[in-house]
C-alpha cells in the first residue's frame, strides 16, 4: 500500500500533545495503525514531550507519595493475581481488513458493518464513542462514480480511506490516505469507478452545503 | 539502566529512582495542565503505578524513558483532566509492540534523534516555543493558545509547522 496522504503537521502535534477528541484520535491512531512513515513522525513529535518534561521544574511532592505506591502494589499483589502488564499477544491471522485500532469500534472486517442509506448511493454507519464530545465519528460506503456534493466545512474534518478511492482537487485519496481538511478547504470528492469507497470520517461540526439540492443530502455527513 | 532493573527484577530501589525524578516532574506537569495539588498527586500515583506495571512493555528502540513517562503522563491527562480517551493511543502502542514495528530504528538511533530534539528545542525563537510548551505542558488546546497569545488561529499554527520543520531540519543528519 502506498499511502500519498499523510497527518497534516499540527495534527501530529495535536496528537501527540493529547490535544483531539476521541473521534479525531481514533482516525489518526488508524491512520497511524497504517503508515509507517507518520508513526517515525510521531516518535519525534513525543521525544519533544519527553524532553519537556526532563526539562521541568520539580514540584514539591508529598512525603509519604512513594511509600503509598508500594503499599499500593504490595496490596495489589497480595491479592495474587500480578498487576504487571503482559506482552501484547501477536496479531490474530484471517481475513481482517479494518486496522487494529479500528476493530474495538467497528469490528474486524468491513463486510461485517451495517449500513443505512442516506443518499442514492451513499450509505453511512455511526459510530458509538466512548466519551462525549462535540465530534462525531462515522464510517461511509459511497458508490463507484457517485460524486460528494461540493462542500466548506463547518469545521476541521478528516477522512481515511479504508477500500476503494476517490479524487478531488487534491488527488486521488486511495486506501491508507488521510485527507486533514481544515475548515477552508472546499472540495468535490468523486469515487474512482469498480468499487465502492469505504472510509472512517470525522467531523467537529456539521457541514455547511451550499445550494437546496446539496441540502437534501445534509444527512450525509449530519450528525 | 534503571528502567530495565525494574522490568527484570522489580527492582524497588530502582524504581524509587524513577519516583524520585519524575514523580515532582509529572506533578509539575500535571499543575501546570490545570490540576489542583491532590489531584496532581493523585496523576502521579497513577503515572509512576503505570510505570510499574508496563516497565517490560518500555522499548528503547522506540525512545528514552522519559519520552515513554510522557506518553503515559499524556494519556492520564486524556483520560482524566480532559475526560476523553486515550484508547486509541492504547491499541496503538499494543499493536506495535505485537508487530515488532521498530522499522529498523535501533536503541542508538533513538537517543540520537532525542538529543537532536532536545537540541533544536533550544534553539527554537521564544515565540515558537511558547507555543509548543502550551501545548505540551499546559494541556492547551490550538484555540486556546490563540487566545491567550491573541493570535488568530492560523498563526499559532503556523508557528507550530515552523517549530516542527525546525526540528525536522536538525535530524537531517541523522539520515
Ligand atoms: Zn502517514
Amino acid at each position: 500500500m502506498t499511502i500519498l496522504h499523510h497527518l497534516d503537521q499540527t495534527t501530529l502535534l495535536r496528537y501527540a500533545s493529547g490535544d483531539l477528541d476521541e473521534a479525531f484520535s481514533v482516525v489518526v491512531a488508524a491512520h497511524l495503525a497504517m503508515c509507517d512513515e507518520c508513526r517515525r513522525e510521531l516518535r519525534i513529535a513525543e521525544d519533544i514531550g519527553g524532553r519537556l518534561l526532563e526539562e521541568s521544574e520539580m514540584a514539591t511532592v508529598s512525603d509519604g507519595a512513594f511509600s503509598r505506591i508500594m503499599c499500593r502494589i504490595d496490596e495489589a499483589e497480595a491479592s495474587g493475581e500480578t498487576i504487571l502488564a503482559a506482552p501484547p499477544i501477536a496479531l490474530r491471522g484471517g481475513k481482517q481488513d479494518v486496522p487494529s485500532t479500528l476493530q474495538r469500534y467497528i469490528g474486524t472486517r468491513l463486510a461485517d458493518i451495517s449500513w443505512k442509506t442516506v443518499a442514492p448511493g451513499v450509505r453511512r454507519h455511526k459510530i458509538a464513542l466512548s466519551t462525549p464530545t462535540r465530534s462525531a465519528l462515522y464510517m461511509l460506503k459511497i458508490e463507484p462514480g457517485k460524486a460528494v456534493p461540493e462542500h466548506g466545512h463547518g469545521g476541521t474534518e478528516m477522512t481515511l480511506i479504508l477500500s476503494g478511492a476517490y479524487r478531488d482537487a487534491l488527488g486521488r485519496f486511495g486506501p491508507g490516505d488521510l485527507a486533514d481538511l481544515d475548515e477552508h478547504v472546499e472540495h468535490q470528492p468523486r469515487v474512482e469507478p469498480g468499487e465502492p469507497c469505504v472510509c472512517l470520517v470525522a467531523t467537529e461540526a456539521p457541514t455547511r452545503f451550499k445550494g437546496i439540492f446539496s441540502r437534501l443530502l445534509q444527512p450525509l455527513v449530519g450528525i | 539502566m534503571l528502567i530495565a532493573q525494574v522490568a527484570l527484577r522489580q527492582d524497588r530501589d530502582a524504581f524509587k529512582s524513577l519516583f524520585q525524578y519524575f514523580g515532582p516532574r509529572v506533578k509539575s506537569v500535571m499543575l501546570r495542565a490545570g490540576a489542583d495539588h491532590e489531584f496532581a498527586e493523585d496523576l502521579v500515583q497513577e503515572v509512576m503505578m503505570t510505570v510499574w506495571r508496563k516497565a517490560r512493555l518500555y522499548a528503547p528502540e522506540r525512545g528514552p524513558v522519559s519520552t515513554w513517562i510522557y506518553t503515559i503522563a499524556r494519556n492520564a491527562r486524556i483520560d482524566r483532566l480532559r475526560r476523553a480517551s486515550s484508547q486509541p493511543y492504547l491499541d496503538l502502542d499494543e499493536i506495535e509492540l505485537a508487530s515488532g514495528m521498530a522499522d529498523g530504528e535501533d536503541r542508538a538511533f533513538a537517543s540520537q534523534r532525542a538529543e537532536h530534539v532536545a537540541r533544536a528545542l533550544d534553539e527554537l525563537p521564544d515565540e515558537q516555543r511558547r507555543i509548543i510548551e502550551y501545548a505540551y505542558v499546559h494541556d492547551m488546546a490550538q484555540s486556546e493558545i490563540a487566545a491567550k497569545l491573541e493570535l488568530p488561529l492560523g498563526t499559532v499554527k503556523s508557528r507550530m509547522r515552523l517549530a516542527y520543520t525546525k526540528l525536522k531540519g536538525k535530524l537531517e543528519v541523522l539520515k
